[in-house]
């Protein structure tokens, strides 16, 4: 969900803005997003506030041609997993880089960026995007 | 003054426009357009850049280089002539994404291209006061210009951000004075649902910019007793290379003063961000115990001047990428592209 209504936008804010997430301190586990019961432990789990780290490296990607409603201006652009230092792994797109540069390994860091701002007089929703670095 | 700078830093877009490139676009002479203004290239926000994720970015390096506990942040002022928003502050998007808030003051600054540095102002005083620990300002802009218009030579992206505070292990420039000259003067504006800015031509130079620039600058060393050769770099609001140098040389600066903050030439004008990034790239090379006079301009109009001197903690502490050596990275466009990402297209 990147547009919509302003509540359900609000809510994922600390996950956008800050890779918010939680930490299973009984089994050292992070989450991203942010469990409610930690699946290993079940109820010996206790799970704590933690923010994701900034970076990571790129474990698979792919490049859209066909972007979604909203994206279609976008294409084409690149879409990647990506394994973060404490090995949680989430999507994301990646942006300012180069073409060549976009392979299985490649080393990310965390920018803020707008995710969609089709809906002109709607909320803007901005969040997480990568970038390759060095 | 106890305060000074703790922290800065500056976000420069990754994408570039060569000015040859624009004038190609309007069958103008681009080689003697790039000489006249000293601009040979612009950095171009792309189309999910605005000048909220700049002012993130810039304010990240500000907390992250330095060392800096964001939760002691106590204001955020965010000052553009592009806030992203009509109504509803950049200034709290900010704070949340660089996890500073909730527990501060925030507000959005318009007063053209010296917003950014009326914040700077303001948290010299919070911080003096002792009512905040710490105070971030940031300039910041995706400057418009009107298609075919002179000032699309030069409208550039940028943000650079600047936390005062007042310990003096971490001060690396301490603020010895800060003096404001301000009169109605309407050179260039931009009306309540107006896409583009409009301006004055010829009239945004004597009158204007030069009027308030030298005033400033006269008016703070008036008021230190200062000479200018005290000073070891100079940065001027910079909307082309040219009005820098000439204020200079009418003020009787050596032109080396403002090689180390002139981001202009290849960057463009980044408005709000103008006169914070060039503040930036001088704390890069600055050495301890040099003097730095950064007098900014906004138009409508207004010039804040600044004294600061470094400490020899700036030895230690600067920004992990220079902002020069930062600008290197960079991606060509041609005009097409541009119009695309600065959505100059209607059904964009």
């Amino acid at each position: 969900m990147t547009t919509g209504f302003p509540p359900l936008l609000w809510r994922r804010f600390p996950e956008r803005y800050t890779l918010a997430g939680n930490k299973c301190e009984t089994c050292g586990t992070s989450y991203f997003p942010a469990r409610k019961v930690c699946p290993n432990c079940r109820r010996r789990g206790k799970l704590v506030d933690e923010s994701m780290p900034r970076k990571g490296k790129i474990v698979s990607w792919t490049q859209c041609f066909v972007g979604p409603t909203g994206f279609e201006h976008e294409t084409p652009y690149f879409v990647a997993i990506i394994e973060l230092e404490n090995k949680v792994r989430l999507l994301a797109q990646l942006v300012d880089s180069d073409e060549k540069k976009v392979k299985t390994g490649a080393c990310v860091e965390k920018v803020f960026r707008k995710i969609n701002d089709a809906d002109k007089s709607g909320p803007i929703a901005y969040g997480y995007k990568f970038k390759i670095v060095g | 003054m106890k305060a000074g700078i703790v922290g800065y830093g500056a976000e420069v877009p990754i994408l570039r426009i060569k000015t040859e490139e624009i004038a190609r676009a309007w069958k103008k002479d681009g080689v003697k357009i790039a000489t006249g203004l000293g601009v040979k290239e612009k950095a171009v926000a792309s189309f999910d850049e605005d000048s909220c994720t700049l002012a993130v970015g810039a304010a990240r390096k500000a907390v992250l280089d330095f060392g800096l506990n964001a939760q002691k942040i106590g204001a955020v002022y965010v000052g553009s002539e592009s806030h992203p928003y009509a109504v509803k502050p950049t200034a709290s998007i900010v704070s949340d994404a660089i996890e500073a808030g909730p527990e501060l003051m925030a507000a959005d600054l318009e007063f053209a291209c010296k917003a950014g540095t009326a914040g700077v102002q303001m948290n010299l005083g919070f911080v003096e006061a002792r009512m905040i620990e710490y105070g971030l300002a940031i300039g910041t802009d995706t400057a418009q210009g009107r298609p075919n218009d002179a000032l699309e030579f030069t409208a550039g992206s940028g943000a650079g951000a600047i936390i005062v505070g007042d310990k003096r292990n971490e001060i690396i420039a301490t603020c010895e004075d800060t003096y404001s000259f301000t009169t109605d003067t309407p050179d260039f504006w931009r009306r309540p649902k107006e896409d583009f800015p409009m301006h004055a031509g010829r009239f945004t130079g004597e009158p204007a910019y030069f009027k308030h620039v030298l005033s400033a600058s006269r008016g703070i060393l008036e008021k230190t007793s200062y000479k200018t050769k005290d000073f070891d770099h100079v940065v001027f609001h910079q909307p082309n290379a040219k009005f820098p140098l000439k204020a200079g040389k009418i003020l009787g600066f050596e032109r080396e003063k403002f090689e180390a903050g002139l981001m202009c030439p290849t960057i463009g004008n980044t408005y709000s961000g103008a006169t914070m990034v060039g503040l930036c790239a001088v704390l890069d090379v600055a050495k301890p115990g040099e003097r730095i006079l950064a007098v900014s301009y906004g138009s409508g109009a207004g010039s804040d001047a600044f004294i600061f001197k470094t400490t020899k903690n700036i030895e230690k502490k600067r920004g992990k990428i220079a902002v020069k050596e930062m600008i290197k990275e960079k991606q060509y466009i041609d005009y097409a592209e541009y119009i695309k990402h600065r959505k100059k297209l209607k059904s964009l």
